[in-house]
């Protein structure tokens, strides 16, 4: 059975399991590594990408629930709230073993295209799912503010 | 001392947003290297001389094309390996940076042995700098030897007339320059010196700057390649159902409705349980769930954490080996005025890298090749080739990126390298690559955990007022024991189980540390900061409460005991005074708490400051560290080794704790087995203290302080102190 949805702005159908989570859709039959598994519950948010503009987790999404709807992973992060994050990550230095750091960027990107000048307590209701083990979160803090910045410097 | 640290971490500050653009740019070339052909191929292992002009020893080479490229011996797993191991070889060799790239060593005892481990190849103890300092200085100022040596021979001028800066070579009176590239294949046919001048310090200009890390551009667009990223022609998914308590065995099983998954290949037994493999990580999980397994208990550890501890509590009192003696405490204790005592408690700990544990095995019958973001090659290379029955040699290893480890990786059994060539033994062993893939419930059930410890300590005040006797029982699980490093433990003492306790750095007179050694089926492991990770709670904590009994001050109480040790003092003192500890007790609802440690050889001190509302909840606003890891290799590095270190610990510190009931493993992912998020960080302030000692490692002595330092801040702000870990777990006393 297939799935057809939009992957990273190019129209895609994945022949597989519709039940199959969508992050091993993407990893393993569209040949996208960048989304990570880590905990299989929506817990960790290691596999998040951006689903018709929300932040979700993919390890708990169907293939089937995405059919005609646009997803975007790391590969495909476009929009100017993104590239501002991908660039003060690393101006700040943020990641370590960078495991997780896909998901904490496609995080942090939704919450900037959606609030361009989150408080603490905005990053604390945003990023909070997305755990670092190495906690690089005093930087990814940091980076989000840094890259509103940018963004508002550039608008 | 202080205006000069705080200057470093200040311009790091302002250096980094002045110069975003410039850093992005320069990282951005680097991460393009690092993630073009290295990464298509699939973790290339580095072959000494293919292709590359000059290749003067095991850890350089130079192409033509002027790239440098570092062969690390050690994995990087966020510590920052790559980039302080490039920063060595660089710095000696005057290497363009922009052109350095570094790639993994093959496992090889005799080439790439981490020096502080003797003949094992293998990454630990924070350990990387300290044994490669010397090492990679001296391949890198041989390699720019012979490179002048070829310039000088080339132009028929005495090398003492040249200079090199930047990949570089010049000879100014006669404006002559050479690239590195173009003196490469010159270079390579002159003799290796046998000696060379190494830099005087104050000429570095890579080491103790802010060089951007290597890995960080392939780590912001998704590109960097971990073992789960792993793809090969014809590659299996296994996932492998290991029993629910340790040690029990396969009695028997049934795979119908797992061989009926659409994309399940083959089940097959295997010692540590029976493995389902399949075509896809979805097909494989299916199958394991569908699998019905009759498990043999009858060997299997069937008992509880609570009683263990309980039977922990008991062995305390007991007569126990001794770690440390030094004159009598029992008198000292007997004659004391004031007597203090307390215990601690602390659980087992997982790992929980967000990498789940993976290794790609390609078996046939000849050769073995693994894929792992791989901690002890050597060792794991040994036991992938009893496995496999093969020579050592006849086992290849390609270390990438580990998705963290804290430990989990470097493990003397090699868990799941094993389980991973078991599987690829018993598909047939035909050169059908397998990845191994873990689940987080399989790593959170996995075992190898921090032990669990119980600490029972008093002291004496004498008359005086003075520190004059110390008694500290520790009791729990050997790491080392049953293991091929069992020869570490001397006299009853795994050194792992007391260190921190044993090298206690107080001037107390009398101090006595003992050792009680408990058995069981639970495996386990160290963890982040290893002894350090308990025995600098119950050190810190009771020192507080021993400091609160004499009536002192709890920062002047220990800098009083620490006068005879100026670098952990210097530490102390840098904290204190950067937290302001000085202002005295903070207002009703807050607390500020210290402790200080040293672990590897680096010394940390650290200041939390926390606020505890009515309801008892915590939260801990503000951590202010300061550390002394010899010199400064890579500031940057060394704070996010810090903070990081503080976050791991703090987490541990509020939630952490596996607990076993029956046998069973209570938690199962990150819903039960909590660590820290976002929303709990506190603010991290890192100050460095300058120093030209030789650099000892980062990676671990941050985790050491922090659970005390924030458990004496909780005392300041609600006069309640803690004794049982984690801190959600304990009833305030």
């Amino acid at each position: 059975m297939s799935t057809s949805f939009v992957l990273n702005g190019k129209a895609t159908t994945l022949d597989a399991d519709p039940n199959m989570p969508l992050l091993w859709a993407i990893r393993e039959i569209a040949g996208l590594p960048g989304t990570k598994f880590g905990c299989g519950m929506a817990l960790c948010g290691a596999c998040t990408v951006n689903l018709d503009g929300q932040a979700i987790r993919s390890c708990v999404m169907p293939l089937s629930g995405v059919a005609g709807r646009q997803v975007t992973t790391i590969e495909g992060l476009q929009s100017s709230a993104a590239k501002a994050v991908q660039a003060a990550w690393i101006g700040l230095q943020v990641p370590q073993c960078g495991y997780c750091q896909s998901g904490q960027i496609v995080s942090a990107a939704a919450l900037l295209e959606k609030n361009a000048s989150p408080t603490d307590a905005d990053i604390d209701a945003a990023m909070s799912g997305n755990i670092c083990r190495c906690a690089t979160y005093s930087r990814i803090r940091a980076a989000i503010h840094v890259a509103a910045q940018s963004i508002k410097a550039s608008a | 001392m202080t205006k000069e640290s705080l200057a470093i971490v200040e311009s790091t500050r302002r250096a980094f947003l002045k110069r975003a653009g410039t850093v992005t740019t320069m990282a951005l070339t680097i991460g393009f290297e690092w993630a073009g052909p290295a990464r298509r191929a699939i973790a290339t292992v580095a072959a000494p001389s293919a292709g590359a002009p000059f290749a003067p020893n095991a850890f350089l080479r130079i192409g033509a094309d002027n790239s440098v490229t570092v062969i690390a011996k050690h994995v990087e797993m966020g510590q920052g390996a790559y980039t302080g191991i490039a920063t060595i070889v660089a710095e000696e060799l005057d290497a363009d940076w922009s052109r350095v790239r570094v790639e993994s060593a093959p496992a090889d005892a005799k080439r790439y042995a981490n020096l502080a481990f003797g003949t094992i190849q293998g990454t630990g103890g924070s350990s990387a700098m300290a044994n490669s300092w010397m090492q990679l200085r001296e391949a890198g100022a041989k390699a720019r030897a012979m490179l002048l040596a070829a310039a000088a021979k080339g132009w028929h001028v005495p090398v003492t007339d040249l200079t090199a800066e930047k990949g570089t070579v010049y000879h100014t009176a006669s404006k002559r320059q050479a690239t590195y590239g173009s003196l490469a294949a010159a270079a390579a046919s002159l003799p290796v010196p046998e000696k060379v001048a190494l830099k005087d310090p104050k000429d570095f200009k890579l080491i103790g700057r802010q060089a951007p890390r290597v890995d960080v551009a392939a780590k912001v667009d998704g590109s960097a390649q971990f073992t789960l990223d792993v793809v090969l022609p014809g590659m299996l998914v296994a996932l492998l159902k290991r029993p629910a308590q340790f040690g029990a065995t396969v009695r028997s099983f049934d795979s119908t409705a797992t061989e009926a998954v659409p994309g399940v290949v083959k089940v097959v037994q295997v010692p540590r349980g029976v493995a389902v493999i399949a075509k896809s990580f979805w097909a494989a999980k299916q199958g394991r769930d569908a699998l019905r397994v009759d498990w043999d208990d009858s060997h299997a550890e069937k008992g509880s954490s609570a009683t263990m501890m309980a039977e922990y509590r008991r062995l305390a009192d007991q007569p126990a080996a001794s770690a440390r003696k030094t004159g009598d405490s029992a008198e000292a204790l007997h004659s004391a005025t004031r007597r203090v005592s307390a215990s601690y408690e602390f659980p087992y700990l997982a790992h929980a890298p967000m990498e789940p544990l993976d290794a790609v095995v390609k078996l046939s019958a000849n050769s073995c090749e693994i894929w792992a973001g791989d901690q002890f090659q050597t060792i794991d290379q040994a036991n992938a080739a009893k496995t496999a029955g093969l020579d050592p040699q006849q086992v290849s290893i390609h270390t990438l990126y580990a998705g963290g480890s804290f430990g989990r990786r470097a493990n003397p059994g090699s868990d799941y390298i094993v389980e991973a060539v078991s599987i690829a033994k018993a598909y047939g062993a035909d050169g059908t690559p397998i990845k191994l893939q873990w689940t987080r419930e399989d790593d959170i059930h996995g075992g190898l955990y921090r032990p669990m410890y119980f600490h029972k300590l008093e002291a004496g005040l004498n008359a005086r007022g003075e520190l004059s006797g110390w008694r500290h029982v520790i009791v729990g699980q050997s790491i080392m024991a049953n293991t091929s490093l069992a020869m570490m433990i001397k006299d009853g003492i795994d050194p792992t189980s007391v260190e921190g306790a044993s090298t206690i750095a107080y001037a107390i007179p009398n101090i006595t540390v003992e050792l009680a050694t408990t058995k069981n089926a639970v495996p386990v492991l160290w963890w982040r900061v290893v002894g350090s990770s308990h025995t600098t709670f119950a050190v810190e904590a009771f020192i507080d409460e021993v400091a609160q009994a004499a009536g002192v001050d709890a920062f002047a109480f220990r800098r009083k005991l620490l006068e005879h040790e100026p670098r952990m003092k210097a530490v102390l003192e840098l904290a204190a005074q950067k937290a302001g500890w000085a202002s005295g007790p903070m207002p009703k609802g807050k607390g500020r708490g210290i402790a200080v440690a040293e672990a590897f050889k680096t010394y940390v001190a650290q200041v939390a400051e926390v606020s505890v509302d009515d309801a008892g909840h915590v939260k801990v606003d503000r951590i202010v560290c300061a550390v002394d890891c010899g010199t400064p290799i890579n500031p940057d590095i060394i704070a996010a080794q810090m903070e990081g270190g503080i976050g791991f610990g703090l987490g541990a510190a509020l939630h952490g704790a596996i607990t076993i009931k029956d046998g069973h493993v209570e938690q199962d992912n990150f819903n039960s087995y909590r660590v820290l998020r976002m929303n709990e960080m506190p603010k991290v302030e890192v100050y460095i203290v300058p120093s030209t000692e030789a650099p000892t490692g980062v990676g671990e002595p941050g985790v050491a302080p922090v659970g005390p330092a924030v458990a004496n801040a909780i005392f300041a702000a609600t006069g309640k102190r803690i004794h049982v870990l984690p801190f959600q777990n304990a009833a305030t006393a």
